[in-house]
């Protein structure tokens, strides 16, 4: 069984992070982990998606189309790009589904959608903090992990 | 002992590369190898970005020649720049050990074409790897110097982008090898490449190819996945990825040391399934050479050719099914970044109806809306010289118009070459070059280069300022300016330059805002 997530959004907003932090946490928990996406142009303000895989034994990085069960759309401007990768009955999340107007910086919504997929995956709760404080500089740190609570509580 | 970790194809690299006590990395940056010198370097590595890719090579075979084991690393159109000492190591090999990674962007995520490097290693006559993760990737760089260094002779090694950019969980072992020190062994009949010597290394290189592809029939880098006699798949590379995927049940023959392949091996596998089917990205590199050896076995439909591979298409491959592919959904373009300094230039190239014969980085993003202002674009260093070809064919009025826009770290690389034309073979109505000079290589990531006043680990090193070299060439219109803070007066000073006969360099000079957010938070840091 593998489970596929795909985060998709503009360059710039965090996309890559997102997923360096699941990949890291679902790998963490135990899982076979495979995470995918393509540099370069798609840095300067294009669309960027980034896909993570987790099982007992993933093969492809790749997630197939219409196999995604999790996709997560930072930029409201991308869900009709990448919306036929969600498979019948995948879990779609947006900005929409999140409480924006606490955001402290706009540059966090990605980790405040993180917060908002997490209640959903098999990882600990304290393993997301561990993580997620591992991955940020002391500056922003706590800020970050303030978002992500604050996407975890909205999605319980 | 070993350790377990979640790493890139591009960090697997770095890390085999210090395991095995690389002494020198050498490389140029490029999409989608860049991360693995920067890598190399944070593990404790000494690493440098060079002005090319054929700079880099030669520096790594001086490396080997003394004995000691060197990377270089590129992207796969790099391997072009650096072609003319490729073919010719080849033939003498180098007592150290040599590996050259190529990194091929099948799809061009970030490239001007999707050259399928496997033929470098068939055209050259040097053995490759493949490998098809992060693990493969560390593996296969350790076995990789084991090969150097039983035939003294240099090692390709394959990446894509797909196996550069994509992580997965790997073992890291714990053993460190060494690095060697130098020495040098005088022997000309070796190492010196005129014909007599040559000849005799040309045969020694062909007998050391045969006794490779006989010991590739019993190695551990290819791996024979028996599964159902229906449907048997030889592949390499990302695509076996793929095919293990979209097709669970059949027998694969997995290939991760490409060159010379193991004949004997691939004949046994193809007998032994009704179906053998070769699943490949890009050229059909494989299928040809397999069918050279007389085996019948069974091609991708043409039109999976074009583009990555992924596990649906390969799923159509096994079908058979060569029905038009759903187009993907347009998603937004890269555009130059708001406050780019670039974007000022190319207005006011767009407003004087310029031709402008462009070059590759960020700045090739001026061919996009508002811009329209680029008109051509090869590869590496070409805006130069194909900006004096224009010139020359085209009518007066319209060979004045011609301008080249080059980046600063793409004319260190192979442009400041095309200035040397223009000076020999100067157009009757001169010509203009305009470096776009924001202080360093933005496209692939912000990287140093030989201009910048700083080397690959941030250390300060002496910087190639362009004024100097186009001024030290003979160009005698030197003018500075920077365009986003004053329009006007570069296009004052433009207009002027394409009124005039001579040959003339306008340097538009203002840092990219993205390396000027780097610097400032790696000041920050050192503050801290």
């Amino acid at each position: 069984m593998v489970t596929n997530i795909i985060v998709a959004g503009l360059g710039g907003q965090g996309v890559l992070k997102v997923t360096d932090i699941l990949a890291e946490a679902l790998f963490r928990s135990g899982y076979d982990v495979k995470k995918s996406e393509v540099h370069g142009m798609s840095q300067r303000g294009g669309s960027v998606s980034s896909e993570v895989r987790f099982g007992d034994a993933v093969a492809s990085p790749m997630v197939p189309a219409g196999e995604c069960d999790y996709l997560v759309v930072i930029d409201s401007s991308q869900v009709e790009v990448v919306r036929d990768k969600l498979r019948a009955g995948g879990f779609l999340l947006t900005p929409d589904d999140v409480p924006k107007e606490k955001l402290a910086h706009p540059k966090a919504l990605n980790t405040m959608l993180l917060g908002a997929l997490s209640v959903k995956l098999p990882v600990r709760e304290e393993l997301w903090r561990e993580v997620l404080s591992s991955s940020f500089p002391e500056k922003i740190r706590a800020l970050n992990l303030d978002m992500f609570e604050l996407g975890r509580n909205a999605a319980k | 002992m070993s350790s377990k970790l979640l790493a890139s194809g591009n960090e697997a690299i770095a890390m085999a590369a210090f395991d095995c006590g690389v002494n020198l990395g050498c490389g140029y940056p490029g999409t989608p190898s860049s991360e693995i010198l920067d890598t190399f370097s944070s593990l404790g590595g000494s690493a440098e970005w060079e002005p090319n890719e054929k700079c880099a090579l030669e520096t790594a075979i001086g490396v080997a020649l003394a004995g000691g084991r060197a990377i270089v690393t590129m992207k796969h159109v790099g391997l072009n720049v650096a072609a003319d000492p490729l073919f010719t190591i080849a033939y003498s090999g180098t007592p150290g050990g040599l590996v050259i990674i190529t990194a091929d962007d099948p799809g061009m995520a970030s490239s001007q074409n999707e050259q399928d490097n496997r033929r470098y290693a068939r055209a050259a006559g040097v053995p490759m790897f493949e490998p098809s993760d992060a693990q493969e990737c560390y593996d296969f760089l350790k076995a990789a110097f084991e090969l150097a260094d039983k035939y003294r002779g240099p090692v390709l090694f394959r990446v894509t982008t797909r196996v550069c950019h994509s992580k997965c969980v790997m073992e890291r072992s714990e053993e460190r090898t060494a690095k060697r020190t130098g020495s040098y062994t005088v022997d000309p009949a070796s190492n010196v490449m005129v014909p007599a010597f040559a000849r005799r290394a040309h045969k020694r290189l062909r007998a050391d190819l045969a006794e490779m592809a006989a010991l590739n029939e019993n190695n551990t880098y290819n791996k024979w996945i028996k599964g159902s006699a229906d449907l048997g798949i030889i592949t390499s590379g990302i695509a076996f990825q793929h095919a293990r995927e979209a097709a669970p049940q059949a027998s694969i023959l997995k290939l991760g040391f490409t060159y010379p392949l193991p004949r004997e091996t691939i004949k046994k596998f193809a007998q032994s399934v009704e179906r053998c089917l070769v699943v490949e990205e890009g050229d059909p590199v494989l299928f040809e050479e397999i069918g050279s050896f007389g085996v019948a076995v069974e091609n991708k439909p043409e039109m999976y050719r074009f583009g990555e591979l992924n596990v649906e298409r390969v799923r159509r491959i096994i079908a058979g099914d060569v029905t038009p592919e759903p187009a993907p959904a347009p998603g937004k373009p890269p555009q130059l970044c708001p406050g780019c300094p670039h974007r000022k230039t190319y207005e006011v190239l767009r407003d004087m109806k310029c031709i402008v014969s462009g070059d590759i980085g960020c700045y090739t993003l001026g061919v996009m809306p508002p811009f329209n202002a680029l008109h051509s674009c090869v590869c590496m260093g070409a805006s130069i010289t194909v900006g004096l070809g224009l010139r020359k064919m085209l009518p007066e009025a319209e060979a004045r118009r011609v301008v080249s826009v080059i980046g600063d770290s793409t004319f260190l690389h192979t442009g400041i070459n095309g200035i040397v034309e223009m000076m020999y073979n100067p157009p009757a109505t001169g010509h203009v070059v305009v470096i776009l000079d924001n202080g360093t290589t933005a496209m692939t990531g912000l990287q140093e280069h030989p201009g910048t006043g700083r080397h690959l680990d941030g250390s300060s090193a002496f910087a190639l300022r362009p004024e100097d070299a186009v001024r030290g060439l003979g160009v005698k219109n030197v003018d500075i300016v920077d365009t986003t803070a004053e329009p006007e007066k570069f296009a004052e000073i433009l207009a002027k330059r394409l009124a005039g006969n001579e040959c003339s360099v306008i340097i538009a000079r203002r840092p990219c805002i993205l390396a000027l957010a780097k610097h400032k938070a790696a000041q920050a840091a050192k503050g801290e």
